[in-house]
């Protein structure tokens, strides 16, 4: 090896840098990327493939294509019984199918969920029990589920508290020495909500394996995001506590499963929080008591169609030859006999039964609900007698 | 027997706790390295380690929605609020989740959690450090709220607490916490639910918790030269309230006052003087009477006196009691 004079002289004493590096950037790896990561265009033609995000396998593709019909379709039906009185209230998520499936679909069966009052969908996706679901909406108890087996805390309607709980249930776990990933979805209002910060903080100081999926859907009830933040993106909100956060666009649902993946990797290998923000759209109002023409133009709406992630998908999976027309026609009969079970089993009245008021406040009731509950039998009884007199 | 003040048998009874319970863990703001501010947590890091009691950052509603997820791992998390006021931001997840989710769930899941909380006066302490939170607590169905008075029950009921399925408020009097008394731990005492009797008497029954209930102990020791005999109950456990033992001795004695620190309006206290009333009314000589604080935002230190329940305030208000059947025209407009 020859020494050119150039070498030389760089080496030489008076010239000689002092050998440091570039000072690092302390907030590398923890920015989003400055456009939403996307797989595949609109129309559901490919963008070409990139190395940070991994193309999912095409079986869990055609299985996020399944979940999404059908949770549309379970969608569709809730809304429709909240006109047949069968539900006191439901929030649809119509139009946000790819986050809603792709949260659960990235999952282990062990991982644990912390949902919203929006996230119906992503629980049926899940396989909770549809009915079980809807206790909440239909007004038989608060929660219908069994959180301990499904996995799945109760749907979260104080905004972004959940946050916190998933913070401390994936620090929990870890420190049991389980791997388990807790998945918290928020939404982009909740985003202001101080326990959002605190959630994302305290997950962040202990490194707690949770993944922070915000559907940022544009409108909290009728505030539009401009009026959340002042944020480049939701996903800047990420790097101020330290932890790594991307956003994606939220109607391309290879995108939002790849991005998934990464973060649930993340998380599970030890490397603390992940923070992702989906780009999405309401495509009904708030709930079915809400009215959006106070707020939104019909245009507005109309616009976010093109992008729908079921023809997206159904397009990009027809384009790779792994999606036919029986096999589409096969997932919408699923989808019909799902919303007709689902149909029917709501046409069942359910019994209440007044007395089980008092069965959950403690785990022994103190000698006041003994007393209460006394009461409230003796009522019911009187009622019985009168009935029975009549 | 060796004289022990309640802060050090508060921290006994949490290093038993850690010690006897694997799930067991302690934390909120300073209480690591620093042993908290009023040293309650003294030595548990050094002695478990910084996993079992470990410093959070500085927000409360973090730390005790961090403690409900603690808790649905399995896990028995004691957390504390630094001071009484500190811990309003933590309300939604206390009133929303650690109350109400065994109830939401159907029992699926419980948040046995401990959230200890200095609280009230009487240490010269600057604003928003000296609060009677406890009717806060106590309105909130699914949290028990346990209060100790004395340096045996400090250790007791805490250590109950821990134990116990259900989420428990635990406050702790701050004014107490470095009084001692002849003590031998550990020390187990009545119940979660359970009120005492600290003085028996035979002439009225004064009703207090916490803080108030040394007052009330002075009040009938200096009532002997007015020749009046007091029954002093302690209640301990707000939540759930012991109707019986209260019942039993106003029944006994014929006539009671209510004593408590916090502000009177609404307050715990009412709650207890409606109860006396509605099960004791043909056994009363008199009305029940109150003394509580003044409905006014916490005072500065230098006014607390004026604020707090004292002996005098007890004993005049005991002199209300009706003792020669006069009636009492304090109420009546002049």
């Amino acid at each position: 090896m020859t020494t050119t004079p150039q070498a030389v002289r760089r080496a030489s004493p008076r010239t000689r840098r002092k050998a440091t590096p570039a000072a690092a950037d302390p907030s590398a790896g923890l920015l989003p990327q400055s456009e939403p990561v996307r797989l595949l265009n609109p129309d559901g033609t490919a963008l070409p493939p990139r190395d940070d995000y991994p193309e999912p396998p095409v079986e869990t593709l055609r299985e996020m294509y399944r979940r999404m019909v059908v949770g549309r379709r379970f969608d569709t039906q809730a809304t429709a019984l909240t006109k047949q009185g069968r539900l006191a209230v439901y929030p649809s998520a119509r139009g946000q199918e790819a986050c809603q499936v792709g949260g659960v679909l990235a999952l282990r069966d062990s991982d644990w969920v912390f949902p919203t009052y929006r996230e119906s969908m992503a629980l049926t996706a899940r396989g909770l029990d549809p009915v079980e679901v809807l206790t909440l909406l239909r007004g038989d108890w608060h929660c219908g589920y069994d959180p301990a087996v499904t996995r799945t805390a109760p749907q979260c309607t104080p905004l972004a508290t959940q946050t916190v709980h998933a913070a401390g249930l994936a620090y929990g776990e870890s420190y049991q020495g389980r791997d388990t990933v807790a998945l918290a979805f928020i939404g982009d209002g909740a985003t202001s909500e101080g326990d959002f910060h605190e959630g994302v903080n305290f997950a962040a100081v202990f490194k707690a394996p949770v993944v922070f999926l915000v559907q940022n859907n544009k409108y909290a009830i009728s505030v539009p995001l401009s009026r959340q933040t002042a944020a480049p993106s939701l996903a800047y909100k990420g790097v101020g506590y330290g932890v790594p956060s991307e956003q994606v666009d939220g109607n391309d649902p290879v995108a939002v499963l790849a991005v998934l993946h990464r973060a649930i990797a993340h998380a599970r290998s030890g490397q603390g929080p992940y923070l992702i923000e989906a780009h999405t759209y309401r495509m009904e109002p708030h709930t079915n008591a809400d009215d959006q023409t106070r707020y939104r133009d019909v245009d507005e709406v109309e616009a976010w169609r093109d992008r729908d992630p079921i023809a997206r998908l159904e397009a990009y999976l027809r384009s790779r030859g792994v999606l036919d027309d029986a096999a589409v026609a096969a997932v919408a009969e699923e989808a019909e006999a799902y919303a007709a079970t689902l149909r029917r089993r709501m046409d069942e009245q359910p019994t209440v039964d007044p007395l089980s008021l008092f069965d959950h406040v403690y785990a022994e009731p103190t000698p006041q609900l003994v007393e209460q509950r006394e009461l409230v039998r003796a009522e019911l009884a009187a009622a019985r007698d009168e009935e029975g007199d009549a | 027997m060796a004289a022990v003040t309640m802060a050090k048998a508060l921290n006994a009874a949490l290093a038993d706790a850690l010690l006897d319970d694997e799930r067991v863990v302690v934390f909120g703001e300073d209480v690591g390295q620093l042993g908290g501010v009023f040293r309650i947590t003294d030595g548990l890091q050094a002695r478990f380690g910084d996993k079992r009691c470990f410093d959070t950052p500085l927000a409360e509603a973090g730390i005790v929605g961090f403690a409900v997820g603690l808790a649905m791992s399995g896990l028995r998390p004691v957390v504390e609020m630094q001071f009484d006021a500190f811990a309003y931001p933590a309300f939604e997840q206390i009133a929303s989740h650690v109350a109400k989710l065994r109830n939401r769930t159907r029992g699926a899941l419980s948040v046995p959690i401990v959230i200890r909380v200095p609280y009230a006066g009487g240490i010269g302490g600057v604003e928003h450090h000296c609060d009677s939170s406890e009717a806060y607590y106590a309105h909130t169905p699914g949290l028990k709220v346990v209060t100790p008075a004395t340096v045996d029950d400090a250790y007791s009921l805490l250590r109950a607490a821990i134990d116990d399925p259900d989420p428990v408020v635990f406050l702790e009097p701050k004014k107490l916490y470095f009084a001692s008394a002849e003590a031998e731990l550990p020390a187990r005492t009545a119940p979660i639910g359970a009120a005492v009797v600290r003085r028996p008497g035979t002439d009225a029954t004064l009703v207090a918790y916490g803080p108030a209930v040394p007052v009330a102990l002075a009040a009938a020791e200096a009532a002997r030269e007015e020749g009046w005999d007091l029954e002093v109950v302690d209640v301990r456990s707000i939540v759930p309230f012991d109707d019986a033992t209260v019942t039993e001795s106003v029944r006994r004695t014929g006539r009671c006052v209510v004593i408590q620190e916090a502000q009177g309006f609404a307050g715990v206290g009412a709650e207890i003087a409606a109860r006396v009333q509605e099960r004791c009314f043909h056994a009363l000589h008199a009305p029940v009477l109150r003394v509580s604080g003044l409905d006014i935002p916490y005072p500065a230190p230098m006014l607390e006196h004026t604020h707090l329940p004292s002996v005098d305030r007890v004993l005049d208000t005991v002199a209300r009691l009706q003792w020669d059947d006069q009636p009492d025209n304090r109420w009546v407009a002049a």
